[in-house]
C-alpha cells in the first residue's frame, strides 16, 4: 500500500496490526512533499523533524493512532506558525495556544504535520489571495485549487496529506474540494468549536475536514465536534456516532433541487456531471423533487455585506501594537496602525475591510447590514420549508470546474460568483458536504463535485447519504498522479 | 461661590468596576497592582482566534444594582461591538451593550448626607435623579508613557465595568457629587462594586449644558472627561459653569464638544467637537449569544440588601435615635451591621450604644483608617463596655481609656481592663461620704451660691469631690449625695 495516498481508516488498521509505524507514514509524506510540493506549493511549512518527534509517543488505541493531519494556516496549534496566508503574520507569529479542534485531534492521537496555504485571512476562492505563495491544482498546474482552503484540498488530492482541516465561511472547504476531487465538509454552525480559528466572519465560519473518503471526513468531524465552553456559539447538541457503516441504497430518501438554480449560470461540463449524479441517486432508490429557495438568489449579495462587516471588526486587532507586522519607526499611534495595516494586508483583505467598514457606518447600517440580515433569516425559513419536503438539498458544489490561474484576479465579482451554491448553507448555518462526482471531458479532465446540504445537526444522515453515493461510484478512487 | 445666571443641566456617565473574581470574558483574575501582563490570556489579549466566554456573575451583579435602583430588567440582554482603534484595547473593539442593556430606567434618591459637608445645610430635600440605563462593557488596558515610548499593561483589560447613565436631572456640582456618593454607597451596600476611585474602580464623565432662563431647549452639551475624584467632579463643574457663563455673556455660542479636565491647572481644554466624533460602527457581537436574564434575576433578587435609606428609617423608628445619627450609622452597611450587633447585645440600650459608636468608635476607626469590618473590638465586647459605663461601673473618661486599650489590642473584658487599671468606680455612699463632707466644709460660700440657684456651682462641687476621690467616685452618686446634704431635695 502507498502510505501517502491511503485513507485514515486503512492506515489505522495497519498501525493497530503493527504492520507499520505512523513514523513511516510521516516519512512517506515528507518524501512525497519533497517530490511534489515544489510544483503544487500547498504547504507553507512542513516540519518533518517535529512531526517525527511527536509521533514517537503515539497510542495505537486512539482514533487516529498517531496519523499525521495537515492544518490550514488559520487554525492555532501551539508552537506552530499561524500566518493566515498573510504578510502580517508570516514569520512573525507562532501560535501561543491550541485551538479546541487541535486539542481534540491531539487527544485523539493526531500528529500535526504541515501548515497549508490559503487565501489571506480566508478571503478568496482560488488561494491566489495568499500573500505568501500560489498553490496550483494537482489535476492541472495551470489552474487554481479553489479557495480559500486551497492548500488543504490540493495537499489531499496530491497525496501530500492524508487528510486536512480547512475552514468554510462561504464555501472555502467545499469549493476547493470540488476543484481538487476530494471530500470536503462544512459542519452545522456551532458543531465544531471556533476557538482558535482566526476569525474571518464569526457568524459564518466553521472548521471542517477535507479527505479522500467520506469515512475519513466523518472520523475527523466526530473527533472535533461537540460543545466547547470557550466558544459561546458552539452547540450543546449531542454528537452521534458519525462514521457511516456500509450504506448501499438511498431508498425513501428525497433530494430537493432548488428551482432557483440557474442552469444557464452553470458550466455545461458541470451540468453534465450533475445530471448524471442525479440519475445515479435515483438509481439508488432516492427521489428527486423541486424545492423553492427564492432568497438564495440574494445570498451572494447578503454574504458580501455580512462577511465583510464582521471581518472589518475581526481584523481590527491586527494593528502593529501587540504581534505581527509593525511598520518601521512610526510617528504616532495612528501612523503605527495605518502603515502596519497598509503593509500587512493584501488588496482583497483591504477591499473587504473597506466594504465592511462602509456598510456598518452610521447612516448605512440599516440599508445594508439590516437588509442582509433579513435575507439571511428569510433564507433560513425557506430552508425549513424545503426540508419539510426533502431530506437533502442537492446542487453542484461550484458552477464551474477549476479555472485558470490569474483568470479572475482582476474581476473580484466573477470570483465571488464561484461561491454561488455554497454560500446559502453558511448563511443558514446548515451542514453541507462536497463529494467527487465526475470529471469534465476536457483534454485534461478536471474533477467536479456535487454538494449535499442537510438539516441542522443532521451530520450523521448527511454523511450516510454521501457514503451511499461514494461507495457506488468510482470518482474518489481517481488520482491526479500515477500510482507508484 | 456665585450663582450662575444660566440654568445648568448636568447628566453623568459613571463607569464602575463590577466586583467579580475573574474578568468578564475569560478566567483571568481581576487583581489590582499585580505585576504587569501577568493576569492575561489569549482572550483578554485579543489574540487571533480567541473567543469570549461570558462570566455570568457580572450580569448577576449588574442586575442586583438594577434592582437596588428600581430599574427594569429586560428578559434578554445582548452584546455589541463598539469599534474604534485604541492601543490599550486589544481587539480594537470593545464588547459593550447598545441595543439591549442589562438594566433600563431606574432612579437614585439623594440624601442630605450625600452632599458635600459644606453644602449639607443648603441641600435640597428629596431630590431624585433618574437613570437612563445601566450597561456592561469590558475595560481596556493601561498605558504608561516615557520619552517616545509607551508600555501597555493588559492586566485590567477585560475587567467588567458597569456604565450607569443618568438622565440630565442635576442642576449643580453639588448634586452631581451627591449622586456619585449615593451611587457609591448603594453599590458598596449591594456588594456590586468596591467603587474605589483611587484604584480607578469608579470613573465618571460629566455632560453639562447651560441655557438662559426662559429657554426651553437645552444648551449645547459639553462632555467633561478625565475626572478621577469626586472633588475633581465638583471643581470641574464649577469651572465649566464659570467658563461657559463668561462665554455666553460675551455672546460666544457653545457647540457640542468634549473637554478634558486638567486637575493641576484646574481648567478644561477642548479635546474634540462633534464633527470629529467617532462613528463606533456598532455591530451585534456574533461571538456572544443573547443572555436570558430570568435565572440571574431570580438569583439577584435573593441578594438585594436593605437599602441605606430604608435602614435609616428603621434605625430612627426602632432605636429612637435622631435621623442624623441613623443616617451616619446606616451610611455604611458593615458599620450598620456592627452597630446592630452591639445594640442587641447591650442591655444599656440602643441609644447609648449609638452615641458611643458615633462619638467614640467611629473616631477611632477613622484615626486608624479602619473599616467597620476591620474593627479590632467585637460588637459584643463593645456592648459590655457601654454597659459598664452606663451602669456607673466606670466613668465616661475611664470608659474611653478602656476603649483605647481594647483598640490597642487588649483582649481582656472591659471589666478586667477596668480592674487592672484601678478604674473601679466607687458607688457606695459610705466610701464617698467623707469626701462629700470635706468639700461641704471647705466651700460653705459655694454651697450657699448653689442654694441660691446657680446650678453650675453644683457641677463644680461634684468636680471637687471627684478630685478628692481621685476620680473613682461615681459622679451620679456624688451629685445625689451633695444635693441631699445641702438640703436641695
Ligand atoms: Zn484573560
Amino acid at each position: 500500500m502507498d502510505l501517502s495516498t491511503a485513507s485514515l481508516f486503512s492506515l489505522r488498521d495497519l498501525i493497530r496490526r503493527k504492520e507499520i509505524h505512523p513514523r513511516e507514514v510521516v516519512t512517506a509524506l515528507a518524501e512525497r512533499i519533497a517530490a511534489r510540493d515544489s510544483g503544487t506549493r500547498a504547504f507553507l511549512q512542513a516540519d518533518t523533524e517535529r512531526a517525527l518527534a511527536e509521533v514517537e509517543n503515539f497510542d495505537p488505541e486512539t482514533p487516529l493512532a498517531g496519523l499525521p493531519i495537515a492544518i490550514k494556516d488559520n487554525i492555532n496549534v501551539l508552537g506552530h506558525p499561524c500566518s493566515c496566508g498573510s504578510r502580517f503574520l508570516a514569520g512573525k507569529y507562532t501560535a501561543p495556544y491550541d485551538a479546541t479542534a487541535a486539542v481534540r485531534l491531539r487527544r485523539a492521537g493526531a500528529t500535526f504535520f504541515g501548515r497549508l496555504n490559503m487565501d489571506e485571512f480566508a478571503m478568496g476562492s482560488s488561494t491566489e489571495n495568499s500573500a505568501l505563495q500560489a498553490t496550483t491544482n494537482p489535476w492541472d498546474p495551470t489552474r487554481v485549487p479553489g479557495g480559500s482552503s486551497g492548500g488543504s484540498a490540493a495537499a489531499v488530492a496530491d497525496g501530500t496529506a492524508l487528510a486536512a482541516l480547512g475552514s468554510d465561511t462561504g464555501g472555502s472547504i467545499r469549493q476547493p474540494a470540488s476543484f481538487c476531487g476530494v471530500v470536503g465538509m462544512k459542519p452545522t454552525y456551532g458543531r465544531v468549536s471556533r476557538y482558535g480559528l482566526v476569525a474571518y466572519a464569526s457568524s459564518l465560519d466553521q472548521i471542517g475536514p477535507l479527505s479522500r473518503t467520506v469515512d475519513d471526513a466523518a472520523l475527523l468531524l466526530e473527533i472535533m465536534a461537540g460543545h466547547d465552553p470557550h466558544d459561546s456559539t458552539s452547540a450543546r447538541e449531542p454528537v452521534d456516532s458519525l462514521v457511516p457503516g456500509s450504506v448501499e441504497d438511498l431508498k425513501g430518501i428525497t433530494f430537493g433541487i432548488p428551482r432557483e438554480m440557474d442552469r444557464e449560470a452553470v458550466a455545461p461540463s458541470v451540468l453534465k456531471v450533475f445530471d448524471e449524479a442525479c440519475d445515479h441517486l435515483r438509481s439508488l432508490g432516492a427521489e428527486l423533487c423541486d424545492v423553492d429557495l427564492p432568497a438564495s438568489t440574494h445570498a451572494v449579495a447578503a454574504y458580501y455585506v455580512i462577511a465583510p462587516a464582521e471581518a472589518s471588526t475581526n481584523l481590527a486587532r491586527f494593528d502593529g501594537v501587540r504581534y505581527g507586522l509593525r511598520c518601521e519607526s512610526p510617528a504616532d499611534t495612528l501612523d503605527l496602525h495605518t502603515r502596519s495595516r497598509e503593509g500587512g494586508f493584501g488588496p482583497e483583505v483591504k477591499r473587504r475591510i473597506l466594504l465592511g467598514t462602509f456598510v456598518l457606518s452610521s447612516g448605512f447600517y440599516d440599508a445594508y447590514y439590516q437588509t442582509a440580515l433579513k435575507v439571511r433569516s428569510l433564507l433560513r425559513r425557506e430552508y425549513a420549508t424545503a426540508f419539510s419536503r426533502a431530506d437533502f438539498i442537492l446542487t453542484p458544489t461550484a458552477p464551474e470546474p477549476a479555472f485558470p490561474l490569474g483568470d479572475r484576479t482582476s474581476d473580484p465579482v466573477s470570483m465571488y460568483l464561484s461561491d454561488l451554491f455554497t454560500i446559502p448553507a453558511n448563511l443558514a448555518g446548515l451542514p453541507s458536504i462536497s463529494v467527487p462526482a465526475g470529471f469534465t471531458v476536457d483534454e485534461r479532465p478536471l474533477p467536479v463535485g456535487i454538494q449535499i446540504t442537510g438539516r441542522a445537526f443532521a451530520e450523521a444522515s448527511l454523511l450516510r447519504a454521501a457514503k451511499a453515493y461514494e461507495s457506488t461510484t468510482p470518482w474518489h478512487q481517481q488520482f491526479p498522479y500515477k500510482e507508484d | 461661590m456665585r450663582m450662575s445666571r444660566y440654568l445648568v443641566t448636568i447628566g453623568l456617565e459613571i463607569h464602575c468596576q463590577v466586583k467579580t473574581a475573574s474578568k468578564m470574558f475569560c478566567s483571568c483574575a481581576v487583581e489590582y497592582g499585580a505585576e504587569p501582563n501577568t493576569r492575561v490570556c489569549p482572550v483578554c489579549l485579543g489574540l487571533p482566534g480567541a473567543l469570549p466566554a461570558l462570566n455570568r456573575e457580572a450580569i448577576r451583579l449588574s442586575i442586583l444594582a438594577g434592582l437596588m435602583f428600581g430599574c427594569r430588567i429586560p428578559e434578554v440582554t445582548t452584546w455589541d461591538r463598539k469599534n474604534y482603534f485604541y492601543p490599550d484595547m486589544p481587539k480594537n473593539y470593545q464588547l459593550s451593550q447598545l441595543h439591549a442593556p442589562v438594566c433600563q430606567g431606574g432612579e437614585v434618591g439623594l440624601d442630605r448626607l450625600h452632599f458635600p459637608n459644606d453644602f449639607q445645610k443648603q441641600a435640597p430635600e428629596g431630590k431624585v435623579v433618574r437613570l437612563d440605563h445601566i450597561h456592561l462593557e469590558e475595560d481596556v488596558g493601561k498605558s504608561t508613557h516615557y520619552e517616545n515610548n509607551s508600555l501597555i499593561d493588559f492586566n485590567r483589560a477585560g475587567t467588567p465595568l458597569m456604565e450607569i447613565v443618568t438622565e440630565p436631572d442635576m442642576e449643580s456640582a453639588e448634586e452631581a457629587v451627591a449622586l456619585l456618593n449615593a451611587l457609591r454607597q448603594n453599590l458598596i451596600y449591594g456588594g456590586v462594586s468596591d467603587a474605589d476611585m483611587e484604584k480607578g474602580q469608579l470613573r465618571c464623565d460629566v455632560n453639562i449644558s447651560l441655557r438662559p432662563p426662559g429657554q426651553k431647549e437645552l444648551g449645547a452639551k459639553i462632555e467633561l472627561k478625565n475626572l478621577n475624584s469626586i472633588s475633581a467632579v465638583r471643581r470641574a463643574i464649577h469651572h465649566e459653569i464659570e467658563r461657559q457663563s463668561a462665554e455666553l455673556d460675551a455672546g460666544i455660542p457653545q457647540v457640542q464638544s468634549t473637554r478634558r479636565w486638567d486637575d493641576d491647572a484646574g481648567e478644561t481644554t477642548l479635546l474634540r467637537t462633534k464633527e470629529d466624533a467617532h462613528d463606533y460602527r456598532y455591530l451585534p457581537d456574533p461571538d456572544l449569544p443573547a443572555v436570558e436574564t430570568a435565572e440571574l434575576l431570580a438569583a439577584a433578587r435573593r441578594d438585594v440588601p436593605e437599602l441605606p435609606h430604608h435602614k435609616r428609617q428603621r434605625f430612627t423608628d426602632a432605636y429612637g435615635i435622631t435621623p442624623y445619627d441613623a443616617g451616619v450609622l446606616a451610611a455604611d452597611r458593615a458599620l450598620a451591621d456592627w452597630f446592630e450587633q452591639a445594640a442587641s447585645a447591650a442591655p444599656a440600650g440602643a441609644k447609648k450604644t449609638a452615641n458611643w459608636v458615633i462619638n467614640e468608635l467611629l473616631a477611632r476607626l477613622n484615626a486608624d483608617s479602619l473599616h467597620a469590618e476591620q474593627c479590632p473590638v467585637s460588637p459584643q465586647r463593645f456592648a459590655a463596655l457601654v454597659d459598664l459605663v452606663s451602669s456607673g461601673g466606670v466613668s465616661q473618661n475611664q470608659g474611653k481609656e478602656i476603649l483605647d486599650a481594647m483598640f490597642a489590642g487588649d483582649a481582656a473584658s472591659p471589666e478586667a481592663i477596668a480592674a487592672a487599671r484601678g478604674f473601679e468606680q466607687v458607688s457606695d455612699s459610705s466610701s464617698i461620704e467623707p469626701f462629700v463632707d470635706q468639700v461641704l466644709a471647705e466651700f460653705p460660700d459655694k454651697v450657699e451660691e448653689w442654694k441660691q440657684g446657680n446650678a453650675k456651682v453644683g457641677n463644680w462641687l461634684t468636680g471637687q469631690v471627684m478630685r478628692h476621690s481621685k476620680g473613682k467616685a461615681n459622679p451620679r452618686v456624688v451629685s445625689e449625695m451633695l444635693r441631699s446634704r445641702a438640703g436641695l431635695e
